[in-house]
């Protein structure tokens, strides 16, 4: 159905307004085994992209493919090779990590023994096994985010979409967060992320896209970014302000 | 007026407390404050023509001083009491959990005594003005048939309101120093509960045993109990002499309430600043699950069944607020019991109540299920269509709803099968009528929000009721075979009928969160 010629997401002429635009005419490509930043100024429409992407509004004009997939003739499909993470962490207060794993699993159709042998795996990779069966009640925003991340992966997405997901997270964490998308993205897996910490998208990304008023208006890699500003030298933060059209220190 | 002074304190506490109300009358929309006061105000009315017929032939008991009208009205303040205790112990236990603002007040300078005398002066005028404004409909009645002196029984329900919140607040710190600040919230929230239906009930469990009737004013009228009674002078009828015009009694009542408060206060607003930070220091503990509830595979609409079952069976605070509605159950279920061999005539009464039940008890657990979702994000990224998502919501609801009462409906088919079929439909269809109620007024909220749920949408909260009660006064009618029953069901269609038509996403353009929900079907 898909190939690895195939963007991972490609966006066309998206477009959604609430109150004013939020995302306006915006065309974007993601390539497969790719890690893309999403950078932008507050209300710049990066969430209202995201949640498009992940099926969690539906846009007023333009299109949305997933690794080929049209999202919004199929849905469904689209789904089921996508995950999607929030800076609010989702889960259960009154369910185990191992019992969230599974009920995460169960939606997205996985086998039950995969799911489990899965589950095992992304519980030692984010350092939950010894809470595997403790309810998340009395979890910190960094372990909850922790879980919410390995119910994202549960299913062996092609594309991750991660809506700052490093929010509230302290160093250690973001640290093993960090480790296990860099892991997906060496497997062959695409991340899509916003983020504020510029640090981050600096040092993981493949490729950075600058969104503002709701349109693309840089992509690159940092090199590429900083030489559209005309200061090889300067800082991600610097690029970024310079191209957001922010006034620089 | 000196800032953090008791004075400024309490300004702030009831500008708060003001903001409340209008928020629960408009349900945040203050564009709707003149609909809600228009509302507000045909209910009054309303409220005054049903206290008329209800109690209008009690205006010439004014002054009476017979022991069997003091019993009976001793009676009936003390049902009137439990209630305000079960609130007050509500807003109580609310001051030291809901956190809100306690944080900052309490890393302010202010002195913790000063502040927490405050808050349950301000809790009890708060339960003190609902007593009134309940009350009122019967007191303004019982004064337009028999005399302005009747106005006195508005003294005696707020010295009720204020002894209660006194009671309350004693319990309270009582439950915390037993029971420490974790076990606390849990067990004083169900207390409360209790305390609020279990005297009705307990009235009504003594009216069946006895008379074989629901009416819970039947025991406080027995010759029996009138008998063994206080006698006369006892201190206990003061309040019933307040509320039947005694200005002597009025006043003695009064000043033993407030004095009942003021000592309150002293004795305990002190410790509360103590309490508070207790329960802010409670830890969550690691809780294990030796079980593995979802661990068992099946399909997609299998596993969100099963999760809606298993967080509602951990979740014990929810639980005994989904199911206290079932305590109202018990004295139809101890009349099947009595009148088990009876004619249908017994069914007449059981059935609507089963039915009733069964659409609160629906309502509330599509609540919890629909908007109640707590990770709403990731069941609508699931590879499933809405419908599927909203009909395993659905499917968990009526499996809950069907484990409830399939007990009852077994004890009625053993009696007249006619009445359990008729009671099995009118359960179903009532706790469906519900949950579509539910499903069109969808919102996003947490599940321990529950108790917020019916002031987020009056026009849900009322058709729910609403439904409920047509589909019971259906079903107690087809009970009785009689065609009437027609009636009610058509009301009960128009009502759902209405609710299509008014749903929120009927109307508007859904805002960016909302949408995310559960996709409408």
């Amino acid at each position: 159905m898909t190939t690895q010629s195939q963007p991972a997401l490609a966006l066309r002429g998206l477009r959604k307004s609430f109150d004013r635009p939020a995302v306006d005419g915006l065309d974007l490509t993601v390539r497969a085994g790719e890690f893309y930043a999403l950078l932008g100024p507050n209300g710049a429409g990066k969430t209202t992209t995201l949640r498009m992407v992940a099926g969690l509004l539906a846009p007023d004009t333009g299109s949305i493919a997933i690794c080929g997939i049209d999202a919004l003739a199929d849905p469904a499909a689209a789904k089921r090779v996508t995950a999607w993470l929030s800076d609010e962490p989702m889960t259960y207060d009154k369910l185990t990590p191992s019992e969230y794993l599974a009920f995460v699993a169960g939606l997205w159709g996985v086998p039950l023994m995969t799911a489990q042998q899965r589950a095992r795996e992304l519980l030692g990779w984010l350092g939950l096994t010894p809470h595997a069966n403790e309810r998340c009640e009395g979890f910190s925003r960094g372990m909850r985010q922790k879980v919410g991340l390995a119910g994202a992966l549960i299913h062996d997405p092609k594309l991750i979409v991660l809506d700052e997901p490093l929010t509230g997270l302290d160093a250690g964490s973001a640290r093993i967060v960090k480790d296990v998308l860099r892991r997906r993205v060496a497997g062959g897996g695409t991340v899509v992320m916003t983020t504020h910490i510029l640090e981050v998208a600096e040092r993981m990304a493949d490729r950075i896209g600058v969104i503002a008023h709701g349109r693309l208006v840089a992509e690159g890699t940092l090199d590429e970014l900083r030489a559209r500003t005309g200061d090889a030298a300067s800082t991600l933060e610097d690029t970024f302000l310079a191209l957001v059209g922010e006034p620089t220190a | 007026m000196t800032p953090g002074s008791w004075l400024w304190l309490a300004r702030h506490e009831f500008r708060l407390g003001w903001c409340d109300v209008v928020h629960m009358l408009t349900a945040g929309r203050r564009k709707r404050l003149r609909t809600a006061v228009i509302v507000l105000a045909a209910v009054v009315v309303a409220m005054h023509l049903i206290a008329r017929g209800m109690i209008g032939r009690y205006a010439a008991l004014l002054g009476a001083v017979d022991k069997a009208t003091l019993v009976a009205a001793t009676g009936a303040l003390l049902l009137w009491a439990s209630l305000l205790l079960s609130q007050a112990m509500e807003s109580v236990t609310r001051v030291f959990y809901a956190r809100s603002d306690l944080d900052l007040l309490l890393t302010s300078p202010v002195s913790p005594r000063r502040l927490f005398s405050v808050r349950i002066i301000q809790i009890a005028a708060s339960v003190t003005a609902m007593a009134v404004l309940l009350s009122s409909p019967f007191i303004n009645m019982l004064a337009y048939e028999g005399g302005a002196r009747w106005l006195m029984a508005y003294g005696a329900v707020a010295a009720l309101g204020m002894a209660a919140t006194a009671v309350a607040v004693a319990l309270t710190a009582l439950l915390f120093r037993a029971l420490g600040a974790k076990r606390t919230r849990l067990i004083a929230q169900i207390v409360a509960a209790v305390i609020g239906a279990g005297f009705v009930i307990g009235l009504q469990v003594a009216a069946i045993l006895s008379y074989g009737s629901l009416s819970r004013f039947a025991p406080l009228q027995s010759a029996w109990l009138v008998a063994h009674a206080p006698p006369l002078t006892s201190t206990i009828y003061w309040p019933a002499r307040a509320a039947l015009g005694d200005a002597g009694a009025l006043l003695a009542v009064i000043a033993a309430a407030v004095a009942l408060l003021a000592a309150t206060v002293a004795a305990f607003a002190g410790r509360f600043g103590g309490y508070a930070l207790a329960a802010a220091g409670v830890s969550q503990a690691a809780v294990r699950q030796s079980g593995r509830a979802m661990c068992r595979g099946g399909s997609a609409q299998a596993m969100l069944r099963r999760k809606e079952w298993v967080l509602l069976r951990r979740d014990p605070w929810l639980m005994s607020q989904t199911l206290m509605q079932i305590l109202y159950l018990l004295p139809p279920a101890l009349l099947l019991w009595r009148d088990f061999s009876a004619d249908v005539d017994g069914f007449v009464v059981i059935v609507p109540v089963l039915v009733m039940a069964a659409g609160q008890l629906g309502g509330g657990l599509a609540w919890l299920s629909i908007s109640g979702e707590d990770a709403p994000d990731l069941v609508a990224t699931a590879p499933l269509g809405a419908r599927q998502v909203l009909r395993a919501k659905v499917e968990a609801v009526m499996g809950a709803v069907a484990l409830v009462f399939a007990p009852f409906v077994a004890a009625s088919a053993l009696a007249s099968l006619y009445a359990a079929a008729v009671a099995a439909l009118g359960i179903a269809v009532s706790a469906g009528a519900a949950t579509m109620v539910q499903l069109s007024f969808r919102t996003q909220a947490k599940r321990n929000q529950f108790r917020r749920r019916q002031t987020s949408s009056r026009l849900a909260t009322f058709a729910e009721a609403f439904s409920s009660i047509a589909w019971a006064a259906a079903a107690g009618m087809a009970v009785a075979k009689t065609p009437v029953a027609v009636l009610p069901a058509m009301v009960a269609v128009a009502i759902l009928l209405g609710v299509r038509a008014l749903r929120p996403a009927a109307r508007v353009t859904p805002a960016p969160q909302a949408a995310t929900l559960v996709p409408a079907v």
